[in-house]
């Protein structure tokens, strides 16, 4: 894809197709083009120049920031999509891909008509592109790249083809290049032509032409850097004809559970996540997915945690199989928890997180996660129980074993004033009666009710965090009072008469004391 | 100016010297240390907020709470919004699971489940008003479900009133005026709560005004007396 970056930015931008556009990245000395417009080639900008360079030559280019992250993000969506051709396709570069079709071919036609499709594919997406299929990796990049049509085939005689291209074909970097230039070797052909030994020792182990031709014509291997996946562990049960009946997922839970336990047992892993698929007669799939918060392969706990969910699955026009499958499975060496076998207290607090997880949502069974913040609201934070219960363990070990709550905050915040037991999600408006400008309550109104305040203390001034904040917010001063029934609050007024960042002061109830 | 400061936090400071107007002849002196009714083993106690908008059974709990295992709080929605989600900062270092249910039966279904499982401390359940599931049935099965797994349970409401319950230990529990602050008479000292046990299995039901130091609960000035914070003036 040559003009990759140009042509994804063109998709998104109001400018015509004939604008001398330049897109740039910063450089060390200034802003380099990343790349250009066919417009502005004509009129001399080039990738890899300098900005005020081609500037020079023609004053009227318009320069863009580029993005190669979103460029690079673009490229690993259209390797994922690329997988429709070959299943083994590697990212090559920044702007290539490459794809192994070997035995692939005839299922499109052959060869030329793939080239085709490609072509005509990425052309629907916006994008152009230059193909080449030639029997090995470092010959079909060098077509791609310097043949002489956008789309070439290449099935034997490798060497003929390659011959008139340029020795920058071969992929060599540039001061071999240079070198090779110096020597009167510009193309492939000529190359070829020289006797092996005088040329290898010229040359570095590395950057050795020698080696790069060898590649590309096939006499060397070039290893495969696109290493499948390990397979997750899973258990798969067809059935003779398709069921509808509701109990079937359970049924087949209870028989894939122990298969998968064997595997797991034998790998040494324990779940995280789980899946069972329901494949549907008519080509559809249903999933029913479940977390964990430890790492288990416990047979009876999955299926209590699964087996809600697997009733709910909808059978449609009939499963006709299923299959268990550990999306997420983490090391768990075989232990052995006590001589009885009760499972630790640890065991039963993660199951129990798992059970209240998988039925109430993860995001409603929670943990603290502190946050070094002075703002109450955001000094305690909350982290889904189901993910974290990891976390906050290895944290209590390494601090000692303590039962800390707080681990993160040991000696940066100081907890200065008290906190209350209860904070209210949003603070809630109040009307106080207090001595201006910064006297201390005497009653508020809180829920149309009237509280006269027996005894206070304060105030507690908190800052905005300004690094986080709009530069409008307003500092807090709070003070925890005590109401004449013995009823204990956390008020704050926020702002100050006068600090130039709004009107009068407002009253705020935040939180309840125990 | 600290050591100064600290002489004036002895433990008296904590009790009142008169015993409450209308008090029993005989019974404890404020200030005396107040044993908690207990029941004999882990199991389900019922507690009433005197409102939604106090909060001092929180302390009352926290004082009870055993910090060596983790604890499961679990809030109803309605509970959340009347009167707060709970405030880990504010609850000292403890183990902690926060649920927070939807409606009362998933806020049932959840103690319930927490109450199985024997590797916890404790398991709270905030409900709001007299939801329809909380029957006598849903109460019994927290109750046994408590004693079988040797897991305290309180169940505690808002905004609720006592109906028919099988929790062991049924508490009404309110603020009172907190006991005298020794570093600013003005400023609100300890917690003081007025406990009040209307049901209790194996033990007599009562009404004391309570405060908790240092591990164990004391009797302070009876409620509604306020004459704590006078005594200490006076005393000063």
């Amino acid at each position: 894809m040559p003009h990759l970056a140009v042509e994804r930015w063109a998709r998104s931008s109001d400018f015509g197709p004939d604008d001398p556009i330049v897109l740039t990245v910063e450089g060390t000395h200034g802003l380099l083009i990343h790349a250009v417009t066919k417009a502005a080639a004509e009129r001399g900008a080039r990738a890899g120049a300098r900005l005020t360079d081609a500037r020079a030559l023609d004053p009227s280019l318009v320069a863009v920031p580029a993005d190669p992250q979103g460029d690079a993000a673009l490229v690993q969506r259209l390797a994922r999509w690329a997988g429709r051709w070959s299943p083994l396709v590697e990212m090559d570069g920044e702007d290539g891909l490459r794809l192994d079709v070997t035995g692939v071919a005839h299922l499109f036609g052959d060869e030329w008509d793939l080239a085709a499709d490609v072509q005509t594919r990425f052309a629907v997406a916006g994008l152009s592109t230059r193909v080449a299929i030639a029997p090995t990796a470092a010959a079909a990049w060098a077509l791609a790249h310097y043949g002489h049509a956008s789309a070439l085939v290449c099935t034997k005689d490798t060497g003929a083809k390659l011959a008139d291209l340029p020795v920058a074909a071969l992929r060599l970097p540039p001061e071999a290049n240079r070198t090779l230039e110096r020597l009167g070797l510009k193309t492939i052909g000529l190359l070829a032509g020289i006797e092996r030994r005088s040329l290898a020792r010229r040359f570095r182990e590395v950057d050795n032409p020698v080696d790069a031709l060898d590649r590309a014509l096939g006499r060397k291997p070039e290893p495969l850097t696109a290493v499948p996946a390990e397979r997750p562990p899973r258990a798969a049960l067809k059935l003779e004809e398709p069921a509808t009946h509701p109990e079937a997922p359970v049924q087949a839970l209870d028989r894939l559970i122990p298969d998968l336990v064997r595997q797991l047992q034998q790998r040494h892993l324990g779940v995280r996540r789980l899946a069972l698929i329901g494949f549907r007669v008519d080509g559809s799939t249903a999933i029913a997915s479940v977390a964990t918060a430890i790492p288990s392969r416990e047979p009876k706990h999955l299926q209590r945690l699964l087996a809600d969910k697997a009733a709910a699955l909808d059978p449609g026009f009939g499963f006709d199989a299923f299959a268990l499958q550990a999306d997420w499975a983490e090391g768990l060496a075989s232990a052995q928890e006590s001589l009885v076998g009760d499972p630790s207290g640890e065991q039963e607090v993660a199951r129990l997180v798992d059970r209240l997880s998988v039925q109430l949502g993860p995001e409603k069974v929670r943990r603290p996660q502190p946050l070094e913040s002075h703002l109450p609201e955001r000094a305690s934070g909350w982290a889904n129980a189901v993910s974290s219960l990891r976390g906050a363990k290895a944290t209590k070990q390494s601090s000692g074993g303590d039962l800390d709550c707080f681990p993160r905050i040991k000696s940066g915040v100081a907890m200065t004033g008290a906190r209350p037991q209860r904070l209210l999600d949003r603070p809630e408006a109040i009307a106080v009666v207090y001595a201006t400008p910064e006297g201390v309550p005497r009653r508020f109104v809180w829920r149309r009710a009237v509280h006269d305040i027996a005894r206070v203390e304060g105030p507690e001034r908190i800052a905005p965090e300004w690094w986080r904040q709009p530069s409008t917010a307003r500092l807090r001063d709070y003070y925890r009072v005590e109401d004449q029934a013995g009823r204990r609050y956390w008020i704050y007024r926020e702002g100050l008469i006068g600090d130039g960042r709004g009107g009068l002061p407002e009253w705020y109830m935040h939180g309840l004391f125990g | 100016m600290a050591e100064g400061l600290s002489l004036v936090a002895g433990d008296e400071s904590r009790a009142a010297y008169s015993p409450a107007p209308g008090a029993a002849p005989g019974a404890p002196l404020p200030g005396a240390r107040w044993p908690l009714p207990a029941p004999p083993g882990p199991t389900l106690s019922e507690l009433f907020a005197a409102s939604p908008r106090d909060a001092g059974w929180v302390g009352f709990l926290l004082a009870q709470a055993k910090r060596s295992k983790p604890l499961l709080w679990v809030q109803e929605r309605m509970a959340i919004l009347e009167s707060g989600r709970i405030y880990p900062p504010g609850l000292g270092s403890m183990e902690l699971i926060h649920v927070e249910a939807r409606d009362a039966r998933a806020a049932l279904w959840a103690m319930e489940e927490g109450l199985r499982c024997s590797g916890l401390s404790g398991v709270i359940g905030e409900l709001w008003g007299d939801p329809q599931v909380l029957d006598f049935t849903a109460t019994r099965r927290l109750a046994v479900a408590a004693e079988r797994s040797h897991v305290p349970c309180w169940l505690v409401r808002l905004g609720g009133t006592a109906n028919l319950s099988g929790a062991r230990m049924r508490w009404r529990i309110a603020s009172g005026p907190s006991i005298a602050n020794p570093f600013d008479t003005r400023a609100p000292g300890a917690s003081a709560w007025d406990a009040e046990l209307f049901r209790a299995r194996g033990a007599p039901p009562g009404h004391w005004a309570i405060a908790h130091e240092a591990d164990s609960f004391h009797l302070v000035a009876a409620p509604g007396g306020g004459a704590l914070g006078e005594v200490e003036r006076l005393r000063a």
